[in-house]
């Protein structure tokens, strides 16, 4: 294949339908974070978006694991509060100053420093262990189940049971952790004061940022072979075994992606609200991180962050008004959605755009797309 | 499954493309001492013994068939070869050992196979399906890339198999005897150079059979080829040698004339004593009852 | 006698998860259905004992009231479940799991709705009060009790699955549904009466459990996450591995916390769960297949 050649394929492949409807999306989508809602938004509202935003990166990892790998991982928790502590951490020690002594523990514990939170009065070390941790507890967990073909409701249950036993482990772990109170009131971010509205602006932006990274690095490994190669796993796993690949390592590698993604999205939660505590972490907000998800279309890049932007911004409204009604709206919501349109909002999308393209132009019998006849 | 041959698929029967010519002999000299040699191969399941004692020995350009009575050890003879299914004794390909090792690094080595029931990536397109075949040994960086240019060994195939027209189209909807033929395309562009297919020709229309049967037969002559049948018109036709598995052992070996005329081949056919009543003719053989049990 | 009480806590915790996770080993095995509400039906069997409480005022016979009632109550709900939701998703395990979470949710808003968040108190029967000493180890008869419910519900189950025709028909469903099927079963049926008696299994369990402390809307979540590592330790298919895997979970539990704390116990007992399937992947107790998939 001559350069040319290979040129033109190339701005082909770009000028391809797809590939500039999702740059235009895109566009779109910088225009609205970036413009739009720090204009429109009151401080406290673009702080609550902020929030949200950290939790759709949780959700733009499960869209890759489950939607993409078929691993229904029910303990996204884990590492979206192994992200928040590590940096809750940091703000804490940070905040005491250098060889200070967080507040908590002068309060509930020895009042010395554990050894294990040392590391965490650096801050390129923390932004460095946020990522490295959950990647490495992934990684270990993930190849373990995987090459031993823990699969399915196997892995869903195991993934559940992780949530649990960090939950539980950190409420234990009063004096060095906060037990059910968590860490919170935080007064700085990297030496920027968190209660100034301009650094809280700031902050909003670092997430729309890193959730519109998040999205971009989900589109390359979605488009890409290792895409194609997951959703091959996720629908033939012994078939992909007898091509000569080992499926665990591709299920580890979207495990650990989808575990860093909710990392970052924790690690900035943290100085956004103000507190991480267990309840964010366990069981139930585990499985909570699903719903939007579910919602938007498990499978599809855009569909899990907008339903669980959607399903956040619900769940303040309804809880505003009616405390009790919040809950059953997401009972009803996880079965309405995930019994009578597993696709997802996202599939009432695909279906009507495929009605209206049928409808403007029929389309052409399969054969005669391309000759090929010998 | 109702399949009507197309024009398409006469493609799979008459490659006349230089490019299927390239696929077929890749490399073909680097394996053309190949062959594939169990000796004392034996599966047990809890307290079942599937598969005993077996020997096998398989050449390239010798289109072997598998048969034998339901539960005779066929599948399970494949699955041991593949590393599905645990087993002792010993299985060599290509000077190397498979017993004892995974599934996915006998694959890499060029031993692939296909399963009774089509198993595509049915979501997946044509050409994903192949491409994917096709990749294994590819590095972490082309595997994080989109896929740019159609690999060259992934449009052969399409044209081999005849499935160039629908390589765009989702595996799911292809009809039967296409997913087998995607199938047999995946094995080629795997490289895979000892072919273990289960029941190829499963519900296919005679056409379709012919094609397929023609396809194997070039296949076998570059590549050691093992074909477990239960169509006897389709393995009279096509078949080099057969052996004859009974009861999770070999029963017998040869040529079709061969085989036809073994007296424990009869038995276990007809299940009565051979002494009785010789079969004299092809058409009384007893091949020919097992093609309606 | 340290080691006596270790041992007997253990046990005693045993006894708690084998209640809460045989209904479960019952669905999962049977039908590849995960039921998240499972814990809440525990939950209504335990509002139900508070309820019977409320009529009938005297705990010595509301307690004997309220085991059959809350079998009733858990498997009714479990019935109205499985023919609203899930006998239309028995081709998705995983979605059901997450479809059942939803009705789990919705069952604890009710409850807390009809009885108010804060907990409730279930008084204790008379001839409970008090422990039986033995060996120097005081053993509360509370826990004495609830152990012998669970080894009642096992026999009772075992002997039901063994002699019964209804056993006979699930097991059959279980280990080949078309099969089964093709026989003459009923599998829709046998679903339903499975699901109601696993069900009405959370409901007695939900029953004993007053008997360990107050109750709330969230009682069942405390437990649920347990009782499946339980099913999934002890592999599906037979009531054996879910008692074994409920024990050894119950006295991990107990001698784990007792060198170290709780939580630290609860992370231990993970970490052997998943290092123990690293040499059992299906889990203590399987069923061999072939199934590919």
């Amino acid at each position: 294949m001559t350069t040319t050649h290979r040129t033109t394929d190339r701005l082909a492949a770009l000028l391809r339908p797809g590939r500039s409807r999702a740059l235009a999306g895109f566009a779109l989508a910088a225009v609205v974070l970036f413009a739009v809602a720090p204009l429109l938004l009151s401080p406290f509202r673009l702080s609550l978006l902020a929030k949200f935003l950290c939790l759709a990166m949780v959700a733009v990892g499960i869209g890759l694991a489950w939607g993409r790998g078929g691993l229904l991982t029910l303990g996204q928790g884990v590492y979206f509060g192994l992200g928040a502590y590590l940096m809750a951490m940091h703000l804490k020690l940070a905040d005491a100053g250098p060889g200070g002594v967080p507040d908590f523990m002068s309060l509930y514990g020895t009042g010395e420093v554990p050894w294990w939170w040392e590391p965490l009065r650096s801050p390129v070390a923390t932004i460095l262990l946020i990522a490295l941790v959950p990647a490495l507890l992934a990684g270990l967990l993930g190849w373990a189940v995987f090459t031993r073909r823990v699969r399915g409701a196997y892995f869903a249950i195991l993934s559940q049971a992780l949530a649990a036993a960090f939950a539980i482990l950190l409420i234990g772990q009063q004096q060095t952790t906060g037990g059910t109170n968590g860490l919170n009131g935080f007064r700085a971010f990297f030496g920027y004061d968190l209660t100034d509205p301009v650094n809280q602006r700031m902050l909003y932006l670092v997430a729309a940022g890193a959730l519109l990274a998040m999205v971009l690095v989900a589109r390359q490994l979605m488009v890409s072979r290792f895409g194609e190669l997951l959703v091959a796993v996720r629908d033939g796993e012994d078939r992909v075994r007898f091509l000569g690949y080992d499926p665990a390592l591709v299920k580890t590698v979207a495990y650990v992606v989808a575990a860093v993604m909710a990392a970052v999205g924790g690690a900035l939660f943290v100085p956004v609200v103000g507190i991480i505590s267990p309840a964010d972490v366990g069981v139930v907000p585990s499985i909570g991180f699903l719903v939007g998800v579910a919602i938007g279309g498990r499978a599809t890049l855009l569909g899990p962050v907008l339903g669980s932007i959607a399903v956040s911004w619900a769940q303040t409204s309804i809880s505003e008004q009616f405390p009790s009604g919040w809950i059953y709206f997401q009972g009803a919501l996880f079965i309405g959605v995930v019994a009578f349109l597993p696709g997802g909002l996202a599939s009432l999308v695909r279906r009507r755009r495929r009605r209206s393209a049928a409808r403007s132009a029929p389309p052409a019998p399969v054969t005669q797309t391309e000759g090929s006849t010998p | 499954m109702t399949h009507v041959p197309t024009a398409e698929t006469a493609a799979g029967a008459e490659p006349t493309g230089t490019a299927a010519e390239a696929l077929l002999g890749t490399d073909s000299t680097r394996f053309r001492h190949d062959y594939l040699e169990v000796r004392g191969l034996r599966v047990a399941f809890g307290g079942f013994v599937a598969v005993r004692d077996v020997d096998l020995t398989v050449t390239q350009g010798d289109l072997r068939f598998l048969i034998g009575p339901n539960g005779a050890g066929k599948t399970t003879l494949i699955d041991a070869v593949t590393g599905l299914a645990s087993a002792t004794g010993s299985a060599r390909f290509g000077g190397k050992e498979l017993l004892g090792r995974g599934t996915h690094r006998i694959a890499r080595d060029g031993v692939g196979r296909t399963f009774q029931t089509a198993s595509v990536f049915e979501e997946l397109t044509v050409l994903q399906n192949l491409d994917i075949a096709a990749g294994a040994r590819r590095g972490p960086l082309t595997m994080l890339r989109r896929r740019g240019a159609v690999p060259e060994a992934v449009e052969q195939a399409l044209e081999l198999v005849g499935l160039t027209a629908l390589r765009d189209t989702a595996a799911g909807v292809l009809a039967h005897g296409q997913k087998q033929w995607l199938e047999i395309g995946m094995l080629l562009v795997q490289d895979a150079h000892l072919l273990l297919l289960d029941e190829p020709v499963a519900g296919m229309t005679h056409a379709e059979r012919e094609a397929t049967g023609e396809l194997l037969r070039r296949i076998g002559s570059q590549r050691v080829v093992v074909v477990v049948e239960h169509d006897m018109d389709f393995l009279r036709s096509f078949a080099d040698s057969v052996t004859v598995m009974h009861q999770g052992q070999v029963l017998a070996e040869g040529t079709v004339a061969e085989v036809q005329n073994d007296p424990a081949v009869v038995e276990v056919y007809l299940g009565s004593p051979v002494s009785t009543e010789p079969p004299t003719t092809q058409a009384a053989g007893p091949l020919t009852t097992q093609e309606d049990a | 006698m340290d080691i006596l009480n270790q041992l007997f806590a253990g046990l005693s915790l045993g006894s708690v998860l084998l209640l809460a996770a045989l209904g479960l080993a019952l669905t999962f095995g049977q039908m590849g259905v995960i039921n998240m509400a499972h814990g809440e039906f525990m939950m209504a069997g335990a509002y139900t004992a508070f309820v019977v409480q409320g009529v009938v005022g005297s705990a010595g016979v509301s307690l004997l009231v309220a085991l059959p009632l809350g079998f009733l109550v858990g498997g009714v709900l479990g019935l109205v479940l499985e023919a609203t939701l899930i006998h239309r998703m028995y081709h998705r395990p995983l979605d059901t799991l997450l479809v059942t979470w939803g009705v789990a949710l919705v069952l604890q808003q009710v409850a807390r709705d009809v009885f108010g968040a804060p907990n409730v108190d279930v008084t204790a029967p008379e001839w409970l009060s008090g422990a039986v000493t033995v060996g120097g180890v005081a053993l509360p008869k509370t826990r004495l009790f609830i152990l012998a419910v669970a080894v009642v519900c096992v026999a009772t189950l075992a002997l039901v699955l063994q002699a019964t025709p209804l056993g006979r028909r699930i097991r059959a469903v279980v280990q080949h549904r078309d099969l089964a099927e093709a026989s003459g079963i009923s599998s829709r049926g046998t679903d339903r009466l499975t699901f109601f008696i696993g069900s009405g299994m959370a409901g007695i369990a939900g029953v004993a459990l007053t008997l360990l402390g107050s109750i709330g809307p969230t009682l069942g979540t405390s437990y649920i996450v347990d009782a499946f590592l339980v099913v999934v330790a002890g592999g599906i298919g037979q009531i054996k591995g879910t008692v074994i895997a409920a024990t050894a979970l119950g006295l991990m539990q107990s001698f784990f916390e007792y060198s170290t704390t709780a939580s630290v116990a609860k992370v231990l007992v993970f970490v052997v769960i998943v290092a123990f399937l690293q040499v059992r992947p299906q889990g203590l107790v399987t069923v061999r297949t072939r199934s590919l998939v």
